[in-house]
């Protein structure tokens, strides 16, 4: 079966080892979490994380299983990328005399609708929110002239369907 | 059971009052009902042990002699009760004891509550003294499992434990606590734990579901049942068979399902998987319908997957929906607890009789008896087959033993030949495989069913690595049977390495010691034989016996488990010879 991307939601209890657990059962089946974020979500006390995996949609299907499994998981989606909408941020800092002495610096600024997060003596920072792609042809572009850090977060994703948390949540307590 | 019963004191106290976290978890044990346990002391658990001794008239604490020996004990005992298992242990070296036995109850779905004492709060990540992160190590071979630094947090995790432990699919659960949590007071009151937001123990049954499973069942021509453990965990023994009477399927167990039906039922069709029987497995791949009952498809079972009841219709009865799809698409999945599903598919079957599909199950067993059952139960050689020692045992125990097997060859031969008549009457590593397992398992099981006779069946390999549990029989006079089939090497690696690796025996010749007289050091009458004449005779001693009695029989030495399905193989590709 073919590989594919698929961004898995987890929304879960914010305890200590439960990320741990979930690795776990990505490291069981030998298959490289791509990309991991972890953060409140629309509930309150409910965490969310996004996980990105490069695998088959059987493998993916029965990893969302047993990652559902665990106690304190209360729900697990996973989704192709026409089924969400998706961004990944990223931080470049830069040398600041590249400003002043490389035109063509603030071209990419501009043309990578990037903003400048701070400017200091020795550095200037960039943040680029975006598609992978958009971020790495910012990096490309930048990289020629010398990048001092680069950083890019996991992606975060919303479904465009609906993710019935609340409704789950409230057939437990009328329960 | 009476280790440490001389001195008794003034018990419970009201539960509202301020006491330690170690009397909290006490209170804890005993609002679960618990009344057993098994265990090791050492430093980061002292403070609990200190109040097991003042509560010793209310809870028996069984030290075993290995942590290892404590978990297989309350596994045993689990198993025959059905209730959950608790085992206990210090930090460290004793936590991680604990692993294969968590990782045994794990994949055998037993319920069980491992204690773990832990360094002091402060000293958490500072490689203390006896630290290890067993939350770490022990996260992929849990339900659940939870680090307790505070009193305060004892008893609502200790009743989530318990809830965890025996609620759904059982698992085996481990509660880490600190010493601080343990010697730190708390207001201590108890509420039980009955139910978690982000966890659905029991998916409840979809009534299109059951149609479409009974509709499938009520148009079958080849129906066949496979039936595994979670008939005994879901208490659906009765249900099963109403099924199999009314519609009238061929119904066959995996290893874990052994004792659900009576061995002797005339629709039970015996055992599937590796060394199961001819005819379940060569027909699973000509059924129309298969009926998979609280069982996993494990590859033990199925073989090569590609391969495997590709013609039939399945229907997959499970609780745990993460097993829906795992292995074997099923055409109907029905998720639910046994009993409530079969008990909603009853009234839809009807009534039935599949004799000409049951003739092809006997034709098939009568192949099997000619070609292997036959001499392995009424040998012509010299030598004597496992299979005959079983047969011994259970014709003179009305086949009414608890048989609790180890694994390797005798423990295939145990589950071919043991006959039963009661549920929970099966106790054996399945999922995991862990040698070492019998013996411990023995002594929880015997505690948990002190009305029944229980049987060890061991093999001379796996009964050497717990055999330190000689010590806990011998100091709660527990009056297990153990009966050693010993063939004088690891038989089942001996066997692979004859069929697959041309008969280059690597570490599989075992050196044996005197067992007898080890047995005797520990005052366990014990018997060893050699010839057959005497195999009667000795069985009938040992069942007689009251107290714990040890039976070494020598087998023959390079005998073979058939039928075997090779590993990845077809189920039809099953070898008689």
């Amino acid at each position: 079966m073919k590989k594919e991307w698929f961004t898995i939601s987890v929304y879960a209890e914010n305890n200590v080892g439960l990320l741990n657990r979930i690795s776990g059962i990505f490291l069981k089946r030998h298959i490289n979490i791509e990309s991991l974020n972890v953060s409140k979500s629309e509930i309150e006390n409910v965490s969310k994380f996004t996980i990105v995996v490069n695998t088959t949609e059987d493998w993916t299907r029965k990893i969302v299983q047993q990652i559902e499994k665990q106690i304190e998981v209360i729900k697990a989606f996973h989704h192709d990328d026409d089924e969400i909408i998706y961004q990944e941020s990223a931080l470049f800092k830069v040398a600041s005399d590249l400003l002043f002495d490389e035109r063509q610096i603030q071209n990419i600024i501009k043309d990578s609708n990037s903003q400048i997060v701070t400017v200091a003596r020795d550095f200037f920072v960039l943040a680029k929110t975006g598609r992978r792609h958009e971020i790495d042809e910012m990096h490309e572009a930048l990289l020629p002239y010398g990048i001092m850090q680069f950083v890019r977060s996991g992606r975060i994703a919303v479904s465009k369907a609906e993710m019935p948390i609340s409704k789950l949540l409230n057939n437990f307590y009328q329960d | 059971m009476e280790t440490l019963k001389e001195k008794k004191k003034e018990a419970k106290k009201p539960a509202t009052i301020k006491i330690s976290g170690a009397e909290a978890i006490i209170h804890c044990l005993l609002a679960e009902g618990v009344d057993l346990l098994y265990g090791y002391p050492g430093g980061a658990i002292m403070p609990v042990y200190d109040e097991l001794y003042k509560f010793q008239d209310k809870l028996t604490h069984i030290l075993t002699r290995h942590e290892q020996g404590a978990t297989h004990a309350a596994q045993g005992y689990a198993r025959v009760t059905g209730k959950v298992g608790v085992a206990m242990a210090t930090s460290g070296p004793g936590a991680t004891n604990m692993v294969t036995g968590l990782a045994d109850a794990q994949i055998d779905s037993t319920p069980m509550v491992c204690i773990t004492g832990q360094v002091t709060r402060e000293l958490l990540g500072s490689d203390a003294f006896q630290e290890t992160d067993i939350i770490g190590i022990s996260t992929p071979v849990t339900k659940w499992n939870y680090q307790v630094t505070r009193a305060e947090e004892i008893p609502e995790i200790l009743a989530k434990a318990f809830y965890i432990a025996r609620s759904g699919r059982p698992g085996p659960v481990l509660v880490d606590i600190t010493k601080n949590a343990q010697i730190e007071e708390l207001d201590f009151s108890y509420k039980h734990c009955t139910g978690i937001r982000s966890y659905n123990p029991v998916p409840k049954p979809d009534a299109s579901a059951i149609d479409a499973a009974a509709q499938l069942i009520n148009t079958a021509k080849k129906p066949m049942i496979v039936f595994g453990q979670g008939v005994i965990l879901g208490h659906a023994e009765d249900e099963l068979k109403e099924l199999i009477e009314k519609a009238g399927i061929p119904a066959a167990w995996t290893v874990l399902g052994l004792s659900a039906l009576d061995s002797d039922h005339p629709l039970n069709v015996g055992m599937v998987g590796m060394h199961g029987n001819y005819a379940p497995n060569m027909l699973t791949n000509e059924c129309d319908v298969l009926i998979s009952i609280g069982m996993r498809f494990d590859d033990r079972v199925t073989g090569s997957l590609d391969t495997y009841a590709k013609q039939a219709k399945v229907i997959h009865f499970e609780i745990d929906p993460a097993e829906i799809n795992k292995n074997v698409i099923a055409d109907v999945p029905v998720l639910g607890n046994s009993k409530e599903t079969l008990s909603l598919l009853l009234p839809k079957i009807k009534k039935n009789k599949h004799e000409a599909w049951h003739d092809e199950f006997k034709k098939r067993y009568k192949i099997e008896y000619d070609a292997v059952i036959k001499d392995e139960l009424h040998p012509t050689k010299e030598g004597m087959t496992m299979a005959e020692v079983i047969n011994e045992i259970n014709i003179a125990s009305g086949h009414k033993a608890v048989i609790v097997s180890d694994v390797g060859q005798h423990q295939m031969i145990a589950c071919r030949y043991s006959k039963f008549k009661q549920s929970k009457s099966n106790i054996t590593s399945g999922g995991l495989g862990t040698m070492g397992f019998a013996l411990p398992a023995a002594i929880g099981a015997k505690m948990g069913a002190m009305d029944r006779e229980v049987v060890a069946i061991i093999g001379d390999g796996g009964y050497q690595m717990t055999i330190q549990e000689l010590g806990t029989i011998f100091q709660n006079k527990t009056p297990v049977k153990i009966v050693v089939l010993n063939n004088e090497h690891l038989g089942m690696v001996r066997q692979w390495q004859e069929l697959f690796f041309e008969s280059r025996y690597a570490s599989t010749v075992m050196c044996n010691p005197n067992f007898v007289k080890i047995a005797e050091g520990y005052d366990i009458t014990a018997k060893r034989i050699t010839e057959r004449k005497d195999l009667k005779t000795t069985v009938a001693e040992m069942l007689a016996s009251k107290d714990a009695y040890f039976l070494e029989v020598m087998v023959e030495k390079e005998d073979n488990v058939f039928p075997m399905i090779p590993s990845g193989a077809c189920v039809t590709e099953i070898r008689l010879k």
